[in-house]
């Protein structure tokens, strides 16, 4: 059964039917879901999700579905871990890493959004999904629709390396690459999400899609036992992500699953592209678009479609947004590595390199409860950490060589008798 | 056909009257449905009216102004 009202215009309130639209005729505002609270509120309770199988769908009731979905049902649920180590390197009291760098299937945080819009692009009769990628949502499009059995396009800048691309190719989707500035490519895509019937999961499918969002706040309100968490800090390309990770927290209080909502949200961008950082900072509505130059590609968006209401959420909650250099991406996702075992993209060096710096401002408090919000794996942007990691040691194949390596190391082991 | 596009304009450009010159230039109907002007920064919510050669024509004489235009959904390319 399906709760889902409709959509509504998040600047002027006009409602719509639950169709393939995105934007208000009236005023181009974005067209979010709408649900009827009071009904689910009726049947959904902690119990029952407690006893359904460990996925994003033991949500469903707060997803914009009509019936079960038809891609992906393994996808969510990832570890929430309890992060001594890192905790003790930070100086802080409770900290925790929501890890969605293990995602199934493609190892980020789109799986959730993508299948959540792929299985409503079927349910509105769409034969056909695309999406203008260069990364994270590329993969995941891509691995899905091939999943289900359908068709994909994803398209891309000309200038992208070509190891960006495999792990789109593989599925056999049809890439398009397309020359022109950055800011034709866009064009173009709008245009062909505009003019061909197909289902652009982040465009005309978008309010869909970015719902699948939520389930990485229900998850972490759950896994802490129903509790909000006093802190918490999120990546920002986009600002989907911020913005809907607290509509999940309001929606849970809302519904009575969970009580007290006090957390605090925090955005976190490279500095190279700061964006909404930048409007936070400043004290400003307005989002400065700007040309990104940074490491942390899976968050290079200059002119992010949701940066204004991302500002807001941080506004509104009591967070603040911060941003991160090159080097100190690196440093933190080391750090993650070394004190966790966790291997995260460069988006989760900016996640937890901002968490640091918020922590040493003192605008985290040391002891209370911290979640900070790790979206991809560090497999992906491997190239990143060239030249920045320590070197392999190489030696012939002598014994003897090894234990002139271990004795100029200056470590002494107990040997075998 | 209609073309719904994100205006952005410079710094430099915030006083220029370009939307006027756009309209006396190119046969195309210009309908602001949102817009925020600051000394800093103009953006406006444009739709442009027209045949798809004029719509085309008017978009490039905006770039060739210094004036940023994007898609209403802004930046998809993820």
């Amino acid at each position: 059964m399906s709760f889902m009202k409709g959509l509504k215009c998040r600047e002027c309130g006009k409602e719509y039917p639950k169709e393939a639209l995105h934007v208000c005729e009236l005023c181009f505002g974005p067209l979010e879901v709408n649900y009827e609270y009071e009904k689910i509120k009726e049947v959904l309770t902690r119990q029952t999700i407690e006893k359904r199988p460990p996925n994003m769908w033991r949500y469903k009731e707060l997803l914009p579905l009509e019936s079960d979905p038809s891609v992906g049902a393994q996808v969510g649920f990832t570890p929430l871990i309890r992060a001594h180590n890192l905790g003790n390197a930070l100086g802080v009291r409770e900290l925790y890493i929501k890890n969605d760098a293990v995602n199934y299937p493609t190892l980020s945080f789109k799986d959730r959004v993508v299948s959540v819009a792929i299985s409503r692009a079927r349910e509105l009769g769409f034969k056909i999904i695309a999406c203008a990628s260069t990364g994270n949502l590329a993969n995941s499009v891509a691995a899905n629709s091939a999943a289900c059995g359908m068709e994909s396009y994803v398209f891309i800048p000309h200038d992208l390396e070509q190891t960006k691309i495999m792990g789109t190719l593989i599925y056999g989707a049809t890439v398009v690459s397309i020359k022109g500035t950055y800011d034709e490519v866009n064009r173009l895509c709008s245009e062909i999400a505009g003019k061909y019937g197909w289902a652009f999961v982040n465009i005309n499918i978008r309010p869909y899609y970015a719902e699948g969002s939520k389930t990485f706040g229900y998850e972490m309100i759950e896994q802490l036992g129903w509790r909000f968490p006093r802190h918490v800090v999120v990546p920002m390309a986009g600002g989907s992500l911020i913005t809907k990770i607290w509509k999940s927290f309001n929606e849970l209080q809302k519904i009575g699953l969970a009580k007290n909502l006090d957390s605090r949200i925090y955005g976190a961008q490279a500095a190279g592209c700061a964006p909404i950082v930048n409007a936070v900072k400043e004290g400003s509505e307005l989002i400065r678009p700007v040309r990104p130059n940074t490491i942390a590609k899976s968050l290079a968006i200059g002119n992010p479609a949701d940066g204004y209401y991302s500002a807001k959420v941080m506004r509104d909650s009591g967070g603040w947004g911060e941003c991160v250099t090159d080097d100190e991406i690196i440093s933190a996702m080391k750090l993650l590595a070394e004190t966790e075992g966790i291997f995260a993209e460069t988006a989760g060096g900016v996640t937890l390199g901002v968490t640091k710096k918020l922590i040493e401002q003192g605008r985290i408090p040391k002891d209370e409860s911290i979640v900070v919000s790790i979206t991809g794996n560090g497999l992906k942007t491997q190239e990143a950490l060239y030249g920045k990691l320590n070197q392999v040691t190489v030696i012939n194949a002598r014994l003897a060589e090894f234990d002139d390596l271990v004795r100029a190391n200056g470590k002494e082991y107990a040997l075998k008798s | 056909m209609k073309k719904r596009v994100y205006l952005t304009y410079p710094k430099e450009q915030v006083k220029e009257p370009v939307l006027y010159h756009v309209g006396r230039l190119f046969k195309v109907v210009t309908n602001i449905r949102q817009a925020s002007v600051s000394d800093k920064i103009g953006l406006v919510a444009l739709e442009l009216e027209g045949e798809e050669e004029e719509i085309d024509k008017a978009i490039k004489y905006f770039v060739e102004k210094g004036v940023k235009v994007e898609p209403i959904e802004l930046d998809i390319i993820e």
